[in-house]
């Protein structure tokens, strides 16, 4: 289990854990479940494009999340958000759909893009992941302050010279970047569980946003940890165990706080 | 003329059985789409309408690898999938979308485990492609009275929820004041939804057949302002977009040397999104007032 062939699917789970926990946790915080859902769909669409095309993979991946952020943070701004989302996400999805059926092999590629092929990682691929990982942290620790005041409280964020509109394309574009990184190993349909269950987790837990944050990193790797390795002796699809597995924490998450809410007659602070 | 009429419609076309059967479940799952649509977009739920096809998409995976009909298990899991959101969904909008996302996720994950069951066990091939991507073309005859029924069951709890679902809609707190029970009539609403979706996953996919709910309402609803009318225009896009897209599909086989054609519901949703990012270009703009719809849909 770690021998050196598979040694690649530890460290890129690893890297992949940590992304989605840090980036979810604002995700959950901004209450942009739809749009994180979406734009891994976009970038679905450009690793069935670079196939087809011959590019790099990770480019097209890259290339088409942006595209998705931008596309759904502009659009956004003239109509009903979560309309515009769900538009463009199927629209990305088709056209996958189409590049995909233009290639050969058009099952196992449907599938491994979509359900993700943690196996599939080959030590040259290991280098530009680690690079986005790199900027995906930098970008989120460069943004924090700004982000976590345009999240909680928009109205001094505004005050405060933060465009509300502004940061919503940033982070769009750190989701889309997190996407691209994350689509080839988890799936572009999985990695939404990633960034949706450990944070909202997390939330349960803790009210303090640091801890929440970090807390949302530890239970992210503790789930591809383990998906990972239950994968690996069951040879069941690593999606199955990440989807379930982020289910589960929230479900304990809830359990938790709803535990907590009736011993304590003090209002809990429930974020926005 | 006639070459014309040959060049728009390849020879074939309407002789063709496969089509037949697809134009009549088209037209239907459009219609049922673009009613419960509409809806859907008032009430803020195309997430909702949106996880629930990647629920139905666990539901035909199972269906599939236990031998039973995908329709069958697209409106099976879909109906189960929108009871259990009801019940954890809490009031709070954002609230909601978690939980939302949180039934989205663990059912992509089922969907995961039996696909890749379906590949490896069974002897059924192109599962996942079927599942996912629609099989409009491919359905047989015998599916048809199944989607009929599916639709009128919709459509009945569609019409007989109207007056108290449109006054909720618009506003829950006056709804609640003319004494609608609230619960109720958003359970019912979720279960035609899921209907609706299970039945646009057998046309187009089920992880694309958001379009349908969502794109042809979402254009009706830009282009007129009145509710009653928006029904009628959502089935008329959904339908005409439909269609369009299985022409141009069918057309397509003579398009390349290699008579390679292109995915059906590649131009279904396609066509949708077109017509969504027309009707809000200048000329379509100017023919909608200023007037939002919620007040003139109570009047």
């Amino acid at each position: 289990m770690f021998g050196p062939s598979f040694l690649n699917a530890w460290y890129v789970g690893t890297i992949v854990a940590v992304i989605a926990g840090t980036v979810g946790f604002f995700v959950v915080l901004r209450g942009e479940a739809f749009p994180a859902h979406a734009i891994p769909n976009g970038a679905f669409a450009g690793a069935a494009a670079a196939n087809v095309l011959g590019f790099n993979t990770l480019l097209g991946l890259a290339v088409c999340a942006v595209l998705a952020a931008f596309g759904i943070a502009t659009l956004g701004r003239r109509d009903r958000h979560d309309v515009v989302t769900a538009l463009a996400l199927v629209m990305m999805l088709a056209l996958g759909a189409l590049f995909l059926s233009r290639s050969g092999q058009y099952e196992p590629q449907i599938f491994s893009l979509l359900f993700g092929e943690v196996l599939g990682v080959s030590t040259i691929e290991l280098l530009p992941v680690a690079a986005l990982a790199v900027v995906c942290v930098a970008a989120v620790v460069f943004l924090y302050r700004p982000l976590m005041l345009s999240s909680v409280v928009p109205e001094i964020g505004e005050a405060k010279g933060v465009r509300a509109s502004r940061m919503e394309l940033a982070f769009l574009v750190v989701v889309a970047l997190a996407t691209a990184m994350t689509v080839p190993v988890v799936g572009a349909l999985l990695i939404f569980s990633l960034m949706i269950g450990p944070p909202a987790a997390a939330r349960s837990f803790t009210d303090r946003p640091l801890s929440a944050l970090l807390l949302s990193v530890a239970i992210a790797l503790v789930t591809v940890w383990l998906s990972i390795a239950i994968s690996y002796f069951s040879n069941w699809p690593i999606g199955f165990f990440v989807g379930t597995l982020g289910a589960f924490s929230y479900a304990v998450g809830r359990g938790w706080a709803a535990l907590r809410r009736r011993r304590s007659v003090a209002p809990v602070l429930v974020g926005p | 003329m006639h070459r014309l009429l040959t060049w728009i419609f390849e020879p074939g076309f309407f002789a063709n059985q496969p089509v037949h059967v697809a134009i009549v479940i088209g037209a239907a799952v459009a219609v049922v789409s673009g009613v419960v649509g509409v809806f859907t977009i008032l009430r803020g739920q195309s997430f909702g309408g949106h996880a629930l096809t990647d629920v139905s998409t666990a539901g035909g995976s199972g269906a599939t690898l236990i031998g039973a009909s995908p329709l069958v298990g697209f409106v099976g899991a879909g109906v189960i999938g929108a009871v259990v959101m009801d019940a954890i969904g809490i009031r709070r909008v954002r609230g909601r979308d978690l939980a939302t996302g949180i039934v989205l996720g663990a059912s992509i994950g089922l969907a995961a485990l039996f696909l890749d069951l379906d590949a490896t066990t069974s002897n059924t091939t192109g599962a996942t492609q079927h599942i996912l991507f629609g099989s409009i073309f491919t359905t047989e005859s015998s599916t048809v009275p199944i989607v009929i029924a599916f639709s009128v069951v919709s459509l009945g709890i569609m019409a007989f929820i109207y007056r108290p679902l449109l006054l909720s809609s618009v506003s829950d707190d006056i709804a609640a004041a003319r004494g609608v029970p609230l619960r109720l009539v958003g359970l019912l609403f979720m279960l035609a939804l899921a209907v609706a979706v299970g039945l646009s996953a057998l046309a187009i996919g089920s992880i694309l057949s958001t379009a349908l709910l969502i794109g042809p309402a979402a254009t009706a609803l830009r282009l007129t302002r009145r509710l009653g009318w928006s029904l009628v225009v959502a089935c008329l896009i959904g339908v005409g977009g439909t269609w369009l897209g299985l022409l141009l599909a069918y057309d397509s086989y003579d398009w390349s040397s290699s008579h390679q054609g292109i995915p059906v519901s590649f131009f279904i949703v396609a066509v949708q999104f077109l017509a969504y990012l027309a009707s809000g270009l200048p000329f379509a703009r100017a023919a909608r007032g200023r007037r939002p719809l919620g007040i003139s849909a109570v009047g």
